[in-house]
């Protein structure tokens, strides 16, 4: 006779499920509701990103960073157009840097709002949802003033920017700037005194300081847990070494504490706006160098020489020299990473993108151990999973 | 500027490393294949505690034909440091380094999955991205990359690369 009591529930949970933010399917083995082991099963959104990445220019790739992780827009461009900079050896002029680092900023932001207004309606708090995508639409709108695009921008390029930002720029942000707080106060009065929202996050998906290092964990989930290590501050790229701002920490690790270093890192990233807003100099936004950067319209009717880089750069693309580097950002998932290998022609040899939403989800099995089935949904929710990141 | 940390430990690895390069301020040391392990576990005790990325680079049609490219970094001093280990395509098989970094898991499965190299060790080595009745390894250099045919009359789908050929600078010649 079999025993009852020790026998175990396998469930199947996704691929297609609402609360797996995307396209994630768990296998579940359940004694009761209680979770003995898990396996993620992903892949479903895989595209070969890397593969495409190693057959075009380097030019062409811009277009791919934002359309592997579609919610930090801004930052995957920057991550990208630095790793090829650093390739080139080149570096963007001060207002491109400076601009780079309040779009991405923004882009933070808006991130960690679609965070918050879709983990807060899993745990069944959906008036969040309209109040953090109606923030994100002043983002995407400055975005949009910007590039011409709300998501897909392509609006970073090798050596600095497409063009300069149109007038009126500095004055929305500050605009945005001005709102954000009092309406990240007014969230926090709402979530954070809310007592089914402290019940349903606090001790739950509990990743301890160890397993947050051994499964190469980044971002808030690492720092939820105490980690200490923002690629900004560590590792400091496109400028960030000249601004002030904290590292939120956490101490449990628990997904209340991922909240709450999330939401601080959105003023913080604020703080960043403002500071740069108060630096943003007149200056060029591309390098120099014409075997970088196309040159000017109106060069090209003036000079041959310029309609041969014009031509050479748009029709073959530049030539890093042979070599490998890894260059890499915060992004708001952790360290976003593109490791580029090149043999000096006008393609990368390798392209691999280095995501931090598949090394955050390999921890998923450790935080879920022996939590409920209704749990599953609220780590999901707070690793902040992109699966286009995961999946590449 | 190369970290302190990333140079101490270059040269506390560099009994066991072939060959070191740097470039843009990154160190890579190539170690070869049966010290590898060791290398990384003294990478771990020396506080690079993270492995960063897992990755590897075919070659070919330089041999041996696959390098396989471990990033370990230091959080708190904080460095970053390149391993890598080359194999050949007959011999395709590296230690896993899931003892030293746990984190390696998923990490060489990507790689299986990617490039066909073998992780002797490993307790699951199966495909993690692409799906398990897929034929061959997507980023093997030899893997070709097509599209799928469209059921349009007159309509010849073009292969990405063919769109901008790869090209090669040529050293200029002295005068």
């Amino acid at each position: 006779m079999t025993d009852l009591a020790r026998e175990t529930l396998v469930l199947n949970m996704g691929p297609h499920h609402p609360s797996t933010h995307g396209v994630l399917r768990l296998i579940l083995e359940l004694e009761g509701e209680v979770i003995l082991r898990t396996e993620p099963v992903i892949g479903y959104l895989h595209t070969g990103f890397e593969k495409e990445m190693e057959t075009r220019t380097y030019h062409q790739n811009i277009v791919f960073p934002p359309r592997i992780e579609y919610l930090a827009t801004m930052i995957e461009e920057h991550a990208y157009v630095l790793a090829v900079e650093k390739l080139l050896g080149v570096r963007a002029p001060a207002r491109a840097e400076t601009l780079r680092i309040i779009l991405g900023e923004l882009s933070r932001i808006a991130s960690h709002l679609v965070w918050l207004g879709t983990s807060a309606v899993d745990v069944n708090v959906t008036s969040m949802l309209m109040y953090c995508f109606n923030d994100r639409e002043h983002v995407m709108d400055i975005l949009e003033m910007v590039s011409g695009q709300r998501m897909m921008h392509g609006y970073m390029r090798v050596g600095g920017l497409q063009w300069d930002v149109p007038p009126g720029f500095t004055e929305r942000v500050r605009a945005f700037a001005g709102d954000l707080p009092g309406r990240l106060d007014e969230y926090e009065r709402l979530l954070t005194d809310n007592l089914i929202w402290r019940e349903r996050t606090e001790g739950i998906a509990v990743l301890s300081y160890d397993d947050a290092l051994r499964y190469g964990c980044t971002g808030p989930i690492a720092r939820g847990s105490g980690v200490n290590y923002d690629v900004r501050r560590a590792f400091p790229y496109g400028g960030y070494e000249a601004y002030d701002f904290d590292v939120p920490l956490g101490t449990r690790g628990d997904s209340f504490d991922r909240y709450t270093v999330r939401m601080e890192e959105m003023r913080q990233s604020r703080r960043i706006i403002l500071q740069a807003l108060d630096r943003l100099a007149e200056g060029p936004v591309m390098v120099e160098d014409r075997k970088v950067a196309l040159p000017p319209r109106a060069e090209l009717v003036r000079s041959m020489e310029a309609v041969i880089h014009q031509f050479k750069l748009v029709s073959e693309g530049f030539h890093p020299p042979a070599g490998e580097v890894y260059s890499a950002v915060e992004s708001p998932r952790g360290e976003k990473g593109y490791y580029l290998v090149s043999d000096g022609s006008n393609q990368p040899v390798r392209a691999r993108v280095r995501s931090p939403s598949f090394n955050n989800l390999q921890a998923l099995p450790v935080m879920i151990y022996r939590n409920m089935v209704s749990d599953v949904v609220v780590a999901i929710a707070s690793i902040d999973i992109v699966l286009g990141d995961v999946d590449r | 500027m190369i970290a302190s940390a990333a140079e101490a430990l270059a040269r506390d690895l560099a009994g066991l490393a072939e060959a070191e390069e740097r470039f843009r301020d990154e160190v890579t040391l190539l170690i070869p294949r049966p010290r590898l392990l060791d290398a990384l576990a003294r990478a771990r005790e020396a506080g690079f505690s993270v492995l960063t990325d897992l990755t590897a680079v075919d070659r070919l049609p330089q041999q041996p034909r696959f390098e396989v490219v471990y990033l370990v970094t230091n959080y708190g001093a904080p460095a970053r440091l390149r391993l890598k280990v080359r194999v050949e395509a007959e011999d395709a098989v590296v230690p896993s380094a899931g003892p030293v970094y746990p984190g390696a898991d998923w990490l060489e499965r990507e790689v299986f999955d990617m490039f066909g190299i073998r992780f002797s060790g490993h307790p699951g080595l199966t495909r993690i991205l692409m799906p398990d009745d897929w034929e061959g390894h997507p980023l093997r250099k030899d893997f070709p990359l097509v599209e799928e045919p469209v059921h349009f009359v007159g309509h010849t789908p073009k292969v990405p690369s063919a769109i901008i050929p790869k090209t090669r600078r040529t050293p200029p010649t002295p005068p």
